[in-house]
């Protein structure tokens, strides 16, 4: 009985919008709204074959590379930021200035000095997305707690142990609320690269459609590319619940007590 | 998430405040050095050679050609087709999330109605309806209108959800026995516990709707800062290009102090905020 009442609230408001967007769409055709049924033939038809090839794994690809870069960059860099007083002084406000410009504009800048090639997706991609992982680094290094601080240099450790045993699990929690935006951005970028330049890709494709008035085809995109947000959101949850599982345990038995 | 970074940030700035002023040059100076040192350095890459000048122009250039556009009414005509879209896109985004918000987390029923439908469509990115836009709107404002409002909604949305969960539950139970109506205790009791939340959201989605505003003049044509960008580009004024960019940032940095500023005068009551003002 309680697993039936949550598969009911689970899927309960879905299938009523589902049958909403049926019951409309069954009657006159709509030209810009195709019904359930078409849209499933059409993404099925459209998706499952040469193009999962040629346009879909290849800007997942660039997606997955770029965002891993950009957080391996980000950290790197932000650790060696944050663990300087002067060093963070002196790059504050530039690093703000770039946190604050809006990522699109780097596509146009990006093609001027690399081209239109796969390397100026994954840069646009990077690029994007090293701010919000970068400054929370910074920013997670900064707030640590100076007991600890001191604690590691009393007892000796230092280098790299200190930041792999210490800074790094203290930043950790600030430096996942930084990978979450820069997971956005990157799906943002990724598509806009594709959109503004690019002869190929899932970006590419989908304007493509738009411009042939493909309408159910163009639907069929929209609903890849919410796939793949919804699945990049459930693969950050299910990192994020094992990379911070101490966190939430030591939340909970400080909010017990 | 954006607790976790809120909460840092605060006792960041607790620990900051107590600790002994630091030697050596004060903070802004500091940052001085490193604008120049950046401007040094972007003027010095044509120049040397390491990237073509026609490509990357001259920090001077640039800066050069961002005076002239501060003089030209076409420019501003473009910062205000920007900021239009933005103010407009985010007025909407937060008006809809925050009376959803209410009536959705007031009622444990709808909020776990809704749970699954929310998580799904909220990841969905907003520039996946780029094509829509194009189809329904054209280069109209509307379809600028369209990609940030989708954005900034869910931001809006969750933060008010957080919110209104965060209700106390005391008070809550208290104004009903006291014979509360439903519009007094949404008054009086939930948006006092809300606001901290509404204001992160509003902060957070006032920059996402810069980046839809000027994504959706780059890409789709509509006016704004964006499409001159994109026209620069095409129209290969290299260095005006760059300068319509530098401009953005601005943008972008002006958005993040205002919102900031607000947030602090609208929460000066709060405890967080005078917390950290007497630290």
């Amino acid at each position: 009985m309680k697993t039936l009442k949550s598969i009911g609230y689970l899927l309960g408001l879905p299938v009523i919008l589902l049958a909403w967007w049926w019951l409309a769409t069954s009657g006159e055709p709509n030209f810009f709204v195709p019904t359930p049924s078409r849209l499933v033939t059409t993404f099925v038809e459209t998706w499952f074959g040469e193009r999962m090839l040629t346009d879909v794994l290849p800007s997942i690809m660039r997606l997955v590379f770029g965002v891993l870069a950009a957080i391996v960059l980000g950290i790197a860099l932000g650790l060696a930021v944050g663990l300087n007083r002067t060093l963070r002084a002196v790059t504050e406000p530039v690093f703000e200035f770039f946190r604050a410009l809006p990522p699109p504009v780097l596509v146009p800048v990006l093609m001027l000095l690399v081209g239109i090639n796969d390397g100026m997706k994954i840069a646009v991609i990077i690029s994007g997305c090293i701010w919000p992982v970068l400054l929370n680094t910074i920013e997670g290094v900064r707030s640590i707690d100076p007991v600890q601080n001191e604690t590691s240099r009393s007892y000796g450790i230092t280098g790299f142990a200190r930041i792999r045993y210490q800074i790094l699990p203290s930043a950790t929690p600030t430096i996942m609320a930084g990978v979450r935006q820069a997971l956005s951005i990157g799906l943002i970028l990724m598509v806009i690269s594709e959109m503004f330049a690019s002869s190929s890709g899932l970006g590419f494709t989908i304007v493509q459609f738009q411009r042939s008035f493909a309408v159910p085809e163009m639907w069929s995109g929209i609903v890849v590319l919410g796939l793949i947000g919804v699945a990049l959101s459930f693969i950050f949850q299910w990192v994020q619940r094992r990379v911070l599982r101490w966190y939430h345990g030591l939340k909970e038995v400080e909010n017990a007590v | 998430m954006t607790q976790m970074t809120e909460s840092s940030t605060r006792a960041a700035v607790r620990a900051k405040a107590s600790r002994a002023p630091s030697k050596g040059l004060p903070k802004w100076v500091l940052g001085l050095i490193g604008i120049v040192a950046f401007l040094g350095f972007w003027e010095l890459m044509p120049v040397i050679g390491a990237v073509q000048a026609k490509y990357l122009p001259p920090a001077s250039e640039v800066l050069a050609a961002l005076v002239t556009d501060l003089g030209l009414t076409a420019f501003w005509v473009a910062v205000g087709d920007t900021m239009l879209a933005w103010a407009i896109g985010l007025a909407m985004a937060v008006a809809a999330a925050l009376v959803l918000g209410l009536v959705i987390g007031m009622s444990p029923f709808l909020r776990r109605f809704t749970n699954s439908t929310i998580e799904f469509l909220r990841p969905i990115p907003s520039v996946a309806l780029i094509p829509l836009a194009v189809l329904l709107f054209g280069i109209k404002i509307e379809s600028a209108l369209l990609l940030i409002v989708y954005a900034c909604f869910w931001q809006v949305l969750i933060q008010v959800l957080y919110g209104v969960a965060d209700v106390d539950n005391v008070a809550m139970q208290t104004a009903k026995s006291y014979g509360f109506s439903y519009l007094q205790r949404v008054r009086d009791v939930v948006f006092p516990t809300m606001l901290p939340y509404l204001m992160t959201g509003i902060r957070l989605a006032a920059s996402v709707a810069l980046i839809l505003a000027i994504t959706a003049e780059l890409l789709i044509g509509s006016p704004g800062l964006g499409k001159e960008i994109s026209l620069a580009q095409s129209g290969g004024a290299i260095a005006g290009m760059y300068a319509l960019i530098l401009a953005t940032g601005f943008l972008g940095v002006a958005i993040n102090g205002v919102t900031r500023v607000v947030e602090k005068r609208v929460l000066s009551w709060h405890p967080s905020v005078r917390g950290e003002a007497t630290a």
